[in-house]
């Protein structure tokens, strides 16, 4: 049998990891649950943010959950790809951003 | 256009095997629950039929339309279609019995040569909710039925129609090429005399089934996306979304084996499965009356062949002092109308 890290049934015993630490682990579920009811922003918007997040933090388990979420909310493929892009813009925009330091170094250090 | 499985002679026509997939594997393993131990843990076995409330009539498995999800395995290739003699069978019991709703299915259940004669004969009966079945499409399939919403609303027919989506993409997937522009100049014909306006007794509602291996959202949120996206856009109106979940049955179970994600799919349903939507399932009011008669809990038993556990087993011997109280009978596909908010022909049911 193929092993690796990643197995999406895992996906499926998330809530287990109260049974090491049931406090913790309820005050998280209370808390993520809480986190993604309908607020100043839809159910619908926070659930492409987590999905955008999914991929910036390259998560297999949460772009399973979080496509499977989109999916069941009717959000469409095009919708969700955009998000992606915000996701990759933000992260690629990330890098480059520190271009700025090596600028500043590489000014600072030639004559 | 695919064919029906029938047509193409596909192990999943077979109503047993689809009962056996049903049964063994997953479920026989011990990975999860059989449905009858699900609801035992709540003492809710064995599920008792109440007072029928309604009573649903499947006219015929014809449709014009193939789509990938159908659990009645309907199409333009299936032929088994209700006779008048059956209907005059059916309308002894819609004269005499209580129930409010009375609500024709298919296929396209405009099809059957003599469903304008059964509408006709059947509003008589003063039923309280009349509702026909329409995938929208057969009013612009073919001119002879161009004039059915004015037929519609002449005899005050509740229309129930499928959309699986507000863009074209999705729904065409699922239901077939041009099926969205069709279903568009449908509703557009139904607002045009008043179907689905605000404060019109004209009543439109859709049915909203997930196009793919995954279960509905909130039906409360669809429904406002859907009417936000169809004003916006066609500038079409309606009163409520139904969100149904697919049952994995006929062509939705030959696609969930054939894409591999039949096992996904039955973990996803047992793990929604809520006690709370098992008190209002739609078989415990329900009673689903064949093409030839035949008396099911559901319409779904209907297309696995498991018959009410009755001694009337045909239209021809209602009996409301026999059918009521009967056990529902049941096997896992049931988990579909158990999970999270529950479903039914209805819509959302917790």
């Amino acid at each position: 049998m193929q092993k690796t890290y990643y197995d999406p049934a895992d996906l499926r015993k998330f809530g287990k990891i109260s049974d090491w630490n049931e406090e913790l682990g309820t005050k998280f579920f209370e808390y993520y649950n809480s986190v993604f009811k309908e607020g100043a922003l839809s159910e619908r918007e926070k659930s492409l943010i987590a999905l955008a997040v999914a991929h910036t933090i390259q998560c297999p388990y949460c772009i399973d959950a979080y496509t499977g979420d989109g999916l069941q909310r009717g959000i469409t493929k095009e919708e969700m790809m955009e998000a992606l892009h915000v996701g990759a813009a933000i992260r690629g925009g990330a890098s480059l951003v520190h271009g700025v330091q090596m600028m500043n170094k590489v000014n600072k250090l030639e004559m | 256009m695919i064919k029906s499985l029938h047509k193409r002679e596909s192990e999943l026509a077979n109503s047993k095997r689809q009962v056996e997939i049903l049964s063994n594997g997953i479920f026989q393993s011990g990975d999860l629950p059989k449905f009858k131990d699900k609801i035992s843990e709540t003492n809710q076995f064995p599920l008792k039929a109440k007072k029928l409330e309604i009573l649903q009539i499947n006219v015929g498995y014809m449709c014009n339309q193939v789509c990938e999800h159908c659990h009645v395995d309907a199409g333009p290739d299936r032929k088994e279609i209700m006779t008048r003699e059956t209907m005059k069978q059916c309308l002894e019991v819609i004269k005499n019995t209580g129930a409010h709703t009375l609500d024709l299915t298919g296929g396209a259940p405009e099809m059957n040569p003599d469903f304008r004669w059964f509408v006709d004969e059947a509003s008589k009966a003063g039923i309280k909710d009349f509702i026909v079945r329409s995938n929208l499409t057969i009013i612009r399939a073919n001119k002879k039925y161009h004039d059915l919403p004015e037929f519609f609303k002449s005899h005050n027919v509740h229309v129930v129609s499928s959309m699986p989506h507000w863009t074209k993409g999705k729904t065409d997937k699922q239901r077939g090429d041009g099926v969205f522009d069709k279903s568009i100049k449908a509703l557009q014909d139904l607002n045009a005399i008043g179907y689905g306006m605000p404060n019109s007794d004209l009543r439109l509602d859709l049915v909203y089934n997930p196009s793919g291996a995954f279960l509905p959202g909130n039906q409360a949120s669809l429904e406002k996306e859907f009417k936000k996206a169809l004003i916006d856009d066609f500038g079409i109106q309606f009163h409520n979304l139904f969100a149904i979940t697919n049952l994995p049955i006929s062509r939705f179970l030959d696609y969930l084996i054939a894409s591999e994600n039949y096992e996904d799919y039955m973990y996803s349903l047992v793990e929604a499965y809520n006690p709370a939507a098992v008190a209002n399932v739609m078989c415990t009011n329900t009673l689903s009356v064949s093409w030839d008669g035949y008396l099911y809990d559901c319409d779904f038993n209907q297309m696995l062949n498991l018959p009410v556990n009755s001694k009337a087993k045909h239209i021809s011997e209602y009996n409301e002092e026999l059918l009521e109280g009967r056990n529902i009978v049941i096997s896992q596909h049931c988990y579909g109308c158990t999970a999270g908010a529950g479903s039914s022909c209805q819509g959302s049911v917790a």
